[in-house]
């Protein structure tokens, strides 16, 4: 078990069954497809893939779990839009090795720690993606940092509730 | 060694996965042409796991709206029936104008010998998802290659142009939509006739590109299709420019609005068939505006016998339409078209969309003696039904653009 530097104590380790692995991750595919349809601005504010990997990450505080994590919802993310397969994978891959190493050196189980946790990954994971599609891909996106705040409170907002919602699927190792 | 792999093994891993989905990036933006397609694979396992529970959701609640609409809020219905009674009045009326336009366009466009696109059959799909992202401007449709849906095919709402079918897989299709950064669409202003490139910006709204700075474009003019894309037919709604400014290189910068709600699709039509055809003479038939006119206004009284007898074989005469024969125009089947014979030319005379107005005139003409024809002065051509759009006529709609 590992110990964080923030309360010295030691945190648990978590594991989930099958189905919340693989239901919890298509489910927040299949909203994020299917939301904005009635909701448009929903797809422009939220990110629910992207709260699923922190999550996920946070919890099995394994830094190899939670890069293959992002990888993996963020390439399914890829492949239900047009562009090119990759983009919301790196981006993803990186959050997720980042939350599940910030969950193994920090105690994440209280709502503040994960509001900002949420909020600074959010962040990240849209300069990443920015920054691959920009130099790599060549798109042009305008980012602006008034959206970006505004979107990472609104996610960090979301996520809170939901990664309550998610630890009563928790399974201690 | 060993330790130093053991203590960066995380690190490691990390780099190797972020190097591999760089590298198979990097190969997507390398290959020309449709990357789509070489992905297509790949990309159907996702939307294969997500398509069958958004068609499940749109089903579940299209059934609840539907129970609802049907038995439940029926307040108001003897009202609104009364009013859509007026307004088919109305409608008709109208009917019998447009037809006059399209009658006298295809006159003009045989006279150029040009070559018009009709839209002979659509189908009718129900938008079932998104990409998800703002990034990504496409949504799924409830039909695939199943329902005879191909890529590019165009896909519209009965108020204008929303984008184009980008990839099929067996029961769903994807569809880039016009304020896609990516989508681009042959437009031109429809006073002015200026044509440009209507593409979508970063930020999901949509500009008409490639229109010249000293040209002058008014806010609120209407833009149509072009037709130059090969895509769309021409004249098909895109939308209305919002705001005119110069831009970079000679260029204007306009902003479009576009007449289909892109935030709010439900039900969407693709145009699974066109047809290119050249305007023919023996397709107009020798048809006079007016005579159309005095068929279809039960107003207009039909000529007198005598009248007729008099003037044949005296002169050459135009043939009219009411000097030759009147398609019986019964209430039964009130738009139903006819095809009588010219006995004077031997040309086939096709009169469509009798309208339901004027069932009136059903007496046989005295036929024209036989004496050299002469070319009337106007013609009016066949004309499929002006007013059916298609989005009137969801699944097989034969609508003239």
């Amino acid at each position: 078990m590992p110990i964080t530097y923030t309360s010295g104590e030691q945190v648990e380790v978590y594991r989930f069954s099958f189905p919340i692995t693989i239901g919890v991750p298509l489910l927040a595919l299949f909203l994020q497809a299917f939301v904005p349809l009635r909701f448009p601005r929903f797809a422009v504010y939220f990110d629910l893939p992207l709260l699923v990997t922190i999550f996920f990450s946070m919890a099995r505080r394994n830094p190899v779990s939670g890069l293959l994590t992002g990888c993996v919802i963020g390439l399914a993310q890829d492949m239900l839009g047009h562009n090119h397969i990759g983009l919301y994978g790196i981006a993803k891959t990186v959050v997720g090795y980042g939350a599940s190493s910030l969950g193994v050196k920090l105690d994440v189980e209280n709502a503040g720690a994960r509001f900002l946790v949420t909020f600074g990954f959010y962040l990240a994971h849209q300069a990443v993606y920015f920054t691959v599609a920009r130099y790599m891909v060549n798109m042009t996106q305008s980012f602006s940092w008034a959206y970006g705040i505004l979107a990472a409170l609104a996610n960090s907002f979301v996520g809170v509730g939901l990664y309550f919602l998610l630890d009563k699927f928790k399974q201690r190792t | 060694m060993e330790s130093v792999l053991g203590r960066y093994r995380n690190l490691i891993i990390l780099v190797g996965v972020l190097f591999l989905q760089v590298l198979g990036l990097a190969t997507q933006v390398k290959r020309t042409g449709n990357d789509e397609e070489h992905t297509r694979l790949i990309r159907i396992w996702v939307v294969g796991a997500v398509t069958p529970f958004e068609r499940g959701l749109v089903w579940i609640q299209n059934g609840t709206g539907n129970l609802w609409h049907n038995y439940f809020y029926l307040r108001g219905v003897r009202a609104e029936n009364r009013q859509l009674k007026q307004q088919i009045e109305q409608m008709r009326l109208e009917q019998v104008r447009l037809s006059e336009d399209a009658a006298q366009a295809r006159r003009l466009q045989t006279l150029l010998a040009f070559k018009e696109q009709f839209i002979s059959h659509t189908v009718a799909a129900q938008v079932i998802g998104s990409s998800g992202s703002d990034l990504s401007r496409i949504v799924y449709i409830d039909k695939g290659e199943n329902a005879g849906i191909r890529k590019d095919m165009a896909v519209i709402t009965s108020d204008g142009v929303v984008g184009k079918v980008l990839l099929v897989y067996p029961s769903v299709a994807q569809v880039l939509v016009i304020n896609d950064q990516s989508s681009g669409v042959g437009a031109l202003l429809e006073k002015t006739r200026l044509q440009g490139v209507l593409r979508g910006t970063a930020n999901g709204e949509v500009a008409l590109e490639r229109v010249m700075s000293d040209e002058q474009v008014v806010v609120g003019e209407p833009v149509l299709t072009s037709g130059g894309d090969q895509i769309f037919p021409k004249g098909l709604p895109v939308g209305t420019v919002t705001n005119v400014s110069a831009g970079k290189d000679l260029f204007l910068n306009i902003k479009v609005k576009p007449a289909a709600d892109l935030s709010k699709l439900e039900e969407v039509l693709v145009l699974t068939e066109k047809r290119e055809r050249e305007s023919s003479a023996e397709e107009t038939g020798h048809v006079r505006a007016a005579d159309i006119l005095a068929q279809r206004l039960p107003s207009v009284p039909d000529k007198p016998a005598a009248d007729s007898k008099a003037a044949s074989g005296t002169s050459p005469k135009p043939v009219a339409a009411s000097d030759i024969t009147k398609p019986p125009a019964t209430a039964a089947s009130p738009k139903k078209p006819s095809i009588t014979l010219d006995e004077a030319t031997g040309s086939k005379l096709k009169t469509t969309n009798a309208n339901p107005l004027t069932a009136a005139p059903t007496t046989p003409k005295p036929k024209q003696a036989p004496g050299p024809k002469a070319i009337p002065p106007v013609t009016s051509p066949t004309s499929p039904p002006a007013s059916q759009t298609p989005a009137q006529s969801p699944d097989a709609g034969t609508a003239p653009q």
